[in-house]
């Protein structure tokens, strides 16, 4: 729930008396088979603490040892960032007391990070927007908390916490980009298109498989409003844990708009966390106040600094995949979508989803159209993202395969991706279970079709007397007979013949 | 004569020659153990002791020794462990009331190195909490007391390793040396203690009080016995990356050779910085008598200025706390170790802080706010950045003197040992018990400490210091069984606590 808020400002009215500044840390948790600092194993989902040991629990004299693939995942990341990648560089402890921090301080990077300098375009509406990235470093998740009791959710008002080391000490890159300025009325949007190219990125780098909805990409939002035309950044706010690319959007939307309210009536904005809630796109502030919290960094002591020979990173730089640029340009060449239909695509966040489809064999338009139609509705209807929606690209050609042989048509295969939201099974198992196949037998289609004459005698003589229009009535009544399972085109045919 | 009485070395030969079983030489150290180890009056070097594990381990090594299979040659041979290593099965409290009870589920490398060995563990030994002192009286379990003279401390924070091994306790005990932790106990005992280089020894599994400046090291009677133990324990350890890959060797070889007392070609440097009035006048004494000897076995000495040191401990007490208050941190009894709830419904934050403060002594809450602040945002640069600074202002000036010289050489500790409760409430008099072996751990150079004589003035030990460059641990060796052997000399064997002398 949002806090008393003092009006929140119409967007439009924002944007005439201020400029927005924002500055974006995604978290990416890397897909390394053990952790950052030990060998425990990072699948996700594991019982309670059963992938934990004395390095990982924190216990004393237990001793950290760098993973040297989280290392080499870090570069990659950094290299596709554009980065310049450090030759010489140190964890540094991170130091606050919370309880799910087994350590009390997180082993993480300060002032020296693994990569450096770096950019992402990006582009919106056909603009492009080079995105600064300050850094990138590597560090260690914490455990997770479970609080039990209260209204919240959170610490405070709990009866009792649960804590679950699983994930402490998951590897994590934390890509902070430098401040966004002068993206105006496309923040919002701006905001989305970078951590979602930022998402493609990594993914087509293979080293996470970046799952807003599970956690493995996190973002936190910094946000910052201008008088108009100065050049003195505002006070900012952090909201922490934006987890999907509509909320960020939604995150920056709202904030310009609090941020206003708070700025024209005369208030200053407190630089504070702020919680994000994804049901009514509102925040709220959050109990720790980050930036006032001295986390006394000092160099890690239990490890050896972290020194990539420039052999290693130049070879690193061979493994990298297209740029997402390049990579769109290609695929809607490939797919022959217009700029408008491939923008429609990019802003549906579906590019790997219509790629994978048609690597399943779909037809690229018709991918396209299921992804962007049928499929974003129920997504949105759902508010997960098209990807969680249910529904697999193997799945979508199966469906469309299904078509294309004319064993369903439009309005069936809707009706079998009704059952596959309903967990029902494959599609063959779904159209068995729900009789959808078409009537491809002429028989009963040629039997209904003289009852449905007989019913009609007037219409029949129309048809006779070579009004063809006059069949559509016909067509809606074998339709209807057959429950929708005969293709109308066939039926039609079919009615003339006979008639003629 | 009881077996007691015998180094490791000579245990190790008589198992070996059939005279002895592990079984019979632990139970020994057991009963001697039992008869001068009381809390109360005694020597009180144990925490905790492990008769039964340590005789099924006795036990195993003599079918080992049966069969004629032992895993090492100091299979069989008793040793102790200072508490602050982990060790699975046996209590491990650090000294303090925050890890009372707690059982680690690990062994620490160095003493899964001991059991692959085949050394008992009688048990572990006494320190000041959490390594914070120089005379084990900051243990939250009572202090241990020198077998000297019970109304004196045993130096710290290992007096308890020390102490075993001068009471005939133990022939053998691994310590940790942070700032002198094992060398100036040694000092204070009239046993042998050693700092292996920085990395040379796993720290995995070393409860950590400033990692960059903590090693394990062999607490004896004698060098060989120290070469002996540190060739056991040494060796690169995946699990520690400050470990180094390259073995240290040759330590065995380097005290027989130097045993033979030949220093001919060696140059040693006397410290012109850890000397002066402030120092005991017997320490000084024996000091120069033992240079004196180095130079009639043909060692060439000079003096050498290493003027860096005069900020050494300035520089380690901020260094240290700053790591140690980062360390400690994880002691929250949330996970393990004293937890004290408060009444009401407290949050888990204020469980942190009341714990805490019952856990932790005075001297481990004056270090993590010593630490804390030092580290502070605004502060670091002033003190941790510019502590760094002379730290590597030291590890130059070691260097320019190993250009000079072979090894130094100065006393180990500026007094003999001082009486229980003496320095309890100067804690900046305690801290100068260090001002001489502080710098090797600044730099990660390796030293030892053995016995130089006896104060006239007291009757009690005192002890010498030799400094050796990064990884040249050998040539500690070497010297320090020379002059040991010369000594011994003059002696009639090693120097033995007047109440513990084998009737």
């Amino acid at each position: 729930m949002s806090d008393t808020l003092p009006g929140l400002i119409d967007f439009d009215e924002v944007l005439e008396k201020f400029d927005p500044a924002m500055g974006l840390e995604v978290h990416v948790e890397l897909n390394t088979n053990t952790k950052m600092f030990c060998g425990c194993p990072t699948t996700f989902g594991g019982a309670p603490n059963t992938q934990v040991c004395p390095t990982c629990l924190g216990l004393p004299g237990a001793m950290p040892v760098v993973n040297a693939k989280a290392v080499e995942s870090a570069i990659r990341i950094g290299l596709a960032l554009n980065c310049e990648i450090a030759e010489w560089c140190r964890f540094a402890r991170k130091n606050y007391f919370y309880p799910d921090m087994p350590k009390n301080f997180q082993t993480s990077q300060y002032d020296e990070p693994i990569a450096f300098d770096g950019y992402l375009d990006v582009d919106v509406e056909g603009e492009t927007y080079r995105i600064e990235i300050e850094r990138a470093h590597m560090e260690e998740d914490t455990g997770k908390a479970t609080h039990v009791g209260g209204s919240t959710g959170r610490i405070h008002g709990a009866d009792y916490s649960l804590i679950d080391y699983n994930r402490a000490g998951i590897p994590l890159i934390e890509i902070v980009t430098r401040p966004i300025l002068g993206a105006g009325e496309k923040a919002p949007q701006v905001a989305r298109a970078y951590v979602s190219a930022l998402r493609d990125l990594i993914k087509a780098l293979g080293v996470s498989d970046v799952r807003m909805d599970q956690g493995s990409m996190r973002c936190d939002v910094n946000l910052s409003l201008a008088p108009k035309g100065s050049k003195v950044l505002g006070t900012r706010s952090e909201t922490k844990n934006v987890n999907s690319l509509r909320s960020v959007e939604r995150a920056v939307r709202f904030e310009m708009s609090r941020h206003a309210g708070v700025l024209l009536s005369g208030g200053s904005v407190l630089q504070e966390t702020r919680h994000f809630h994804e049901d009514d796109g509102t925040t709220s502030p959050g109990r720790e106040k980050s930036d006032a919290e001295d986390y006394r960094y000092f160099p890690e002591p239990d490890l050896v600094p972290v020194a990539p020979s420039r052999a290693w990173v130049d070879e690193l730089r061979t493994t990298l995949p297209e740029p997402p640029a390049e990579r769109r340009a290609r695929l809607q060449a490939s797919w022959g979508y217009t700029d408008l239909e491939m923008r429609d695509v990019i802003n549906a966040d579906a590019i790997e989803l219509i790629e994978e489809t048609v690597a399943a064999g779909a037809a690229p338009q018709a991918a396209r159209k299921w992804w962007l139609s049928e499929i974003s509705r129920r997504a949105n209807e759902a508010g997960v993202e098209l990807a969680s929606a249910g529904v697999s690209p193997a799945q979508v050609a199966e469906v469309q395969q299904l078509i294309d042989e004319g064993t369903l048509n439009d309005k069936l295969a809707r009706q079998v991706f009704d059952g596959l939201f309903a967990g029902e099974g494959t599609p063959a198992q779904i159209i068995e279970k729900r009789g959808l196949a078409l009537v491809s037998d002429d028989g009963p289609l040629l039997t209904a079709i003289e009852e449905a004459l007989a019913a009609q005698p007037d219409i029949a003589d129309k048809i006779r007397g070579g009004n063809h229009k006059a069949a559509g009535a016909i067509v809606g009544a074998v339709m209807k007979a057959t429950r929708g399972q005969a293709d109308a085109a066939r039926v039609q045919q079919l009615i003339i013949e006979k008639l003629a | 004569m009881s077996w007691i009485y015998r180094t490791a070395a000579e245990q190790a030969a008589a198992l070996a020659a059939g005279e002895v079983t592990s079984v019979e030489l632990t139970q020994a150290h057991l009963d001697q153990i039992a008869a001068v180890d009381d809390g109360g009056e005694g020597v009180h070097a144990f925490l905790h002791v492990d008769a039964d594990g340590a005789l099924a381990q006795a036990m195993a090594s003599d079918e080992r020794r049966a069969s004629g299979s032992p895993l090492h040659e100091l299979d069989g041979v008793p040793i102790a462990v200072k508490d602050v290593l982990t060790t699975i099965g046996l209590p491990t409290t650090c000294g303090s009331k925050m890890l009372e009870g707690w059982v680690p589920p690990y062994d620490a490398t160095v003493v899964a190195k001991l059991k692959a060995a085949g050394l008992p563990i009688l048990g572990k030994t006494n320190m000041d909490e959490f390594a914070m002192g120089s005379s084990t009286e900051n243990s939250a379990y009572g202090p241990t007391r020198n077998p000297w003279d019970h109304t004196r401390i045993p130096g710290g924070s290992g007096g308890g390793s020390a102490a075993a091994v001068a009471a005939f306790e133990a022939p053998l005990a691994l310590g940790t040396d942070t700032g002198g932790s094992i060398r100036q106990p040694g000092a204070m005992t009239g046993t042998v203690g050693v700092k292996p280089t920085y990395g040379s020894v796993s720290r995995y599994g070393l409860v950590a009080l400033a990692n960059s400046l903590d090693q394990v090291g062999p607490v004896t009677r004698t060098v060989l016995d120290s070469a002996l133990l540190q060739e056991l324990i040494g060796g690169h350890d995946p699990k520690d990356s400050t470990s180094v890959p390259t073995p240290v060797t040759g330590l065995v070889e380097a005290a027989r050779q130097g045993g033979t007392k030949d220093l001919a070609g060696v140059k040693v440097g006397v410290v012109k910085e850890l000397a002066g009035d402030a120092w005991q006048t017997g320490v000084m004494q024996r000091f120069e008598e033992s240079v004196a000897l180095l130079r009639q076995m043909g060692a060439e000495i000079v003096e050498v200025s290493l003027p860096s040191f005069v900020h050494a401990m300035a520089a380690y007490y901020l260094i240290l706390p700053a790591e140690c208050s980062s360390n400690l941190a994880k002691f929250d009894a949330m996970r393990y170790g004293l937890r004290v709830t408060p009444e009401g419904s407290p949050s888990a934050e204020d469980v942190m802080k009341v714990s805490r403060d019952a856990g932790f002594g005075d001297e481990v809450k004056r270090r993590i706010m010593i630490g804390t602040y030092a580290l502070s945002s605004g502060y670091y640069d002033a003190y941790y950045g510019q502590a760094q600074k002379i730290r590597t202002l030291i590890i130059e000036d070691f260097k320019k003197a190993f250009e000079q010289v072979d090894v130094l050489v100065s006393p180990t500790a500026p007094s003999t040992a001082f009486p229980i409760g003496e320095k309890v409430d100067d804690p900046l008099s305690m801290y100068l018990q260090d001002l001489a072996t502080i710098p090797a751990n600044l730099a990660g150079v390796p030293g030892i400490s053995l016995p130089s004589g006896l104060a006239p003035e007291d009757g009690l030990p005192t002890g010498v210091q030799f400094l050796a460059p990064v990884l040249e641990d050998a040539r500690l060796y070497r010297v320090g069984a020379a002059l040991e052997t010369a000594l011994f000399e003059q002696w009639g064997g090693q120097i033995v606590p007047p109440a513990y002398k084998e009737n």
